[in-house]
């Protein structure tokens, strides 16, 4: 099986990308499932089991942040798309922290960047985009080719050996790059191993305690003026 | 790629019937028009070019580059497109400094070159459009009308591009009869959609839109280029009258008949 791991910045067009992938994959006769693991609200499962009728899941993470709540049901849910005797399992996730990206070795990592979001925004999301292995830039129906060479030439900067495809993904312009990508990526093998180094520590924050100030938190802390140390046993 | 031919295969129209227009050529130095009224495709047809259609849109159009199907790199890479596409709707995005965004997007397409090329493009802007642009200014504060010029002029002398699309510049106050003579000088193909008698008379030809198909070409003749010298004076008295309305000028009523009654 194929492991498909999509990541990007809320609303970016993770959604529409997928849809328009799916559509192709399923015409060339592929057995395709879908999960999506977001914070609090999702409906992107009725939307591809209604429009292609296959097998979807949601994952609200709650008080995980999205990144590490794929590190513990992504094992599952693998199992999940085997027994659906699916040929890929694309998964959806939206990121949060921009310390932790979500890739796994041996998978294909696709992080979906909009073109209307700013020069500077692939200078400002780390590991989601440099560990990815496909950035697919979508919305350039909405900018300039002078703009969608520049927005480009920001991504390199940032991951110089990552593939962009272009895409205006409500047409399905550009797509197919994108779905032979996916053809020509591994099939992946055991034990799945998450390709960056998670931040360092336990962070308390993301599972919850609220109150503000490091004096409160155990784990690697920091106040204003000075550096990172460990408090706690 | 040295661009040499551009090669169009009509498709349908909105009727599903085959276009009139079979096909049509465009070599280098070529200025040609998209003529139409107003949803009759002229849009779609430049979209089709710009996407080098290859029976693989509503229309059914292709477009072959020196007698083949574009390669891929022309979609994905857009630094290697030889097409710049100057939309009816595009505004700027970015808000870096005009310079800024001139000087990477020179970097990007010609490694090496001094900087002079940022001063050159924002002044060959300026020529089109009445508001000159700061090269200081945020990209996001031009007007309409600069945006759609220094898109211009980026295509031009930033890009290189080999062929150049517009669509209805004539509405963004840009100086048409300045654009066509500063276009004319560069080797390139350019495909103007236009309501404007003057850029489509000085045209080498017109393709007619209708419901949504090509149905005729029309070559400039004669007849039509003597025309289209009265035109370019009318055009400059009401770019004259224009320009003295801004200035917050009185129009000398006699003075402007004489000039009117030299054109009956
Ligand atoms: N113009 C344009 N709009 C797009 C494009 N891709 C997506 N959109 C629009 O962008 C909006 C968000 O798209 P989604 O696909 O839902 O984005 P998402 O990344 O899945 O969003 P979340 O899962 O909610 O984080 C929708 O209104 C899409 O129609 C594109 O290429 N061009
Ligand atoms: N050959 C065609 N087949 C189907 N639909 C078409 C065709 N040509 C144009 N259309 C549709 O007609 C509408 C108007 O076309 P457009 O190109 O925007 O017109 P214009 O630029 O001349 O105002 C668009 O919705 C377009 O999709
Ligand atoms: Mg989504
Ligand atoms: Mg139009
Ligand atoms: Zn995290």
């Amino acid at each position: 099986m194929k492991l498909v791991i999509c990541a990007g910045p809320p609303t970016t067009g993770k959604t529409t990308v997928l849809k328009q992938v799916t559509k192709r994959l399923i015409n060339a006769g592929f057995n395709v499932s879908y999960v999506k693991i977001d914070v609090q609200y999702a409906d992107e499962d009725k939307i591809f089991e209604k429009e292609f009728g296959i097998p979807a899941k949601k994952v609200y993470s709650g008080e995980l942040c999205p990144d590490h709540c794929n590190v513990m049901v992504l094992g599952d849910a693998v199992q999940w798309a085997k027994t659906n005797r699916s040929d890929i399992l694309l998964v959806e996730t939206a990121g949060l922290c921009l310390r932790c990206s979500p890739y796994i070795e041996g998978s294909l990592g696709l992080v979906v960047l909009e073109a209307t979001s700013g020069m500077n925004l692939p200078r400002k999301i780390g590991p989601m985009l440099t560990l990815a292995d496909v950035a697919v830039v979508t919305k350039i129906d909405l900018i300039s080719q002078a703009e969608r060479e520049v927005f480009r030439a920001r991504v390199m900067d940032s991951a110089a050996d990552i593939s962009v495809c272009e895409t205006n993904a409500l047409y399905g312009i550009g797509i197919d790059t994108v779905v032979k990508k996916i053809y020509s990526s591994e099939e992946i093998v055991y034990p799945l191993i998450l390709r960056g180094n998670p931040p360092v520590g336990t962070c308390t924050v993301c599972v919850g305690k609220k109150e503000i100030g490091w004096r409160q938190h155990f784990g690697v802390v920091r106040p204003l003026e000075g550096d990172i140390f460990y408090q706690g046993e | 790629m040295r661009i040499n031919e551009l090669k169009i295969f009509g498709g349908v129209g909105k009727d599903g019937q085959t276009e009139k227009v079979y096909e049509f050529t465009l070599k280098m130095g070529d200025v040609i028009s998209i003529v139409g009224p107003t949803g009759s495709g002229k849009t779609t047809l430049i979209d089709d070019i710009a996407l080098f259609a290859d029976n693989n849109t509503p229309t059914k159009r292709r477009v072959l580059v020196n007698g083949f199907s574009a390669p891929e790199e022309f979609m994905n890479d857009p630094s290697k497109n030889p097409i710049a596409f100057i939309t009816q709707h595009t505004n700027f995005l970015s808000d870096l400094p005009v310079e800024e965004f001139l000087g990477i997007h020179a970097k990007i397409r010609c490694s090496g070159k001094d900087l002079s090329v940022i001063s050159e493009t924002v002044e060959f802007a300026n020529q089109l459009t009445g508001e000159p642009i700061d090269p200081k200014n945020a990209m996001t504060e031009l007007s309409g009308g600069q945006t759609r010029a220094l898109l211009i002029a980026d295509a031009v002398i930033i890009g290189n591009s080999p062929i150049i699309l517009l669509d209805e510049i004539e509405n963004a106050g840009i100086d048409r009869t300045k654009a066509l003579e500063l276009l004319r000088r560069y080797e390139k193909i350019f495909i103007f959609v236009t309501h404007d008698p003057r850029i489509a008379l000085l045209s080498d030809f017109r393709i007619v839109m209708r419901n949504g198909a090509m149905i005729k070409t029309v070559y400039a003749h004669d007849e039509e280029l003597a025309v289209a010298e009265k035109i370019k004076e009318l055009d400059d008295l009401i770019l004259h009258l224009r320009q003295l309305i801004r200035d917050g000028e009185r129009v000398d009523g006699v003075v402007l008949e004489e000039r009117l009654l030299s054109f009956v």
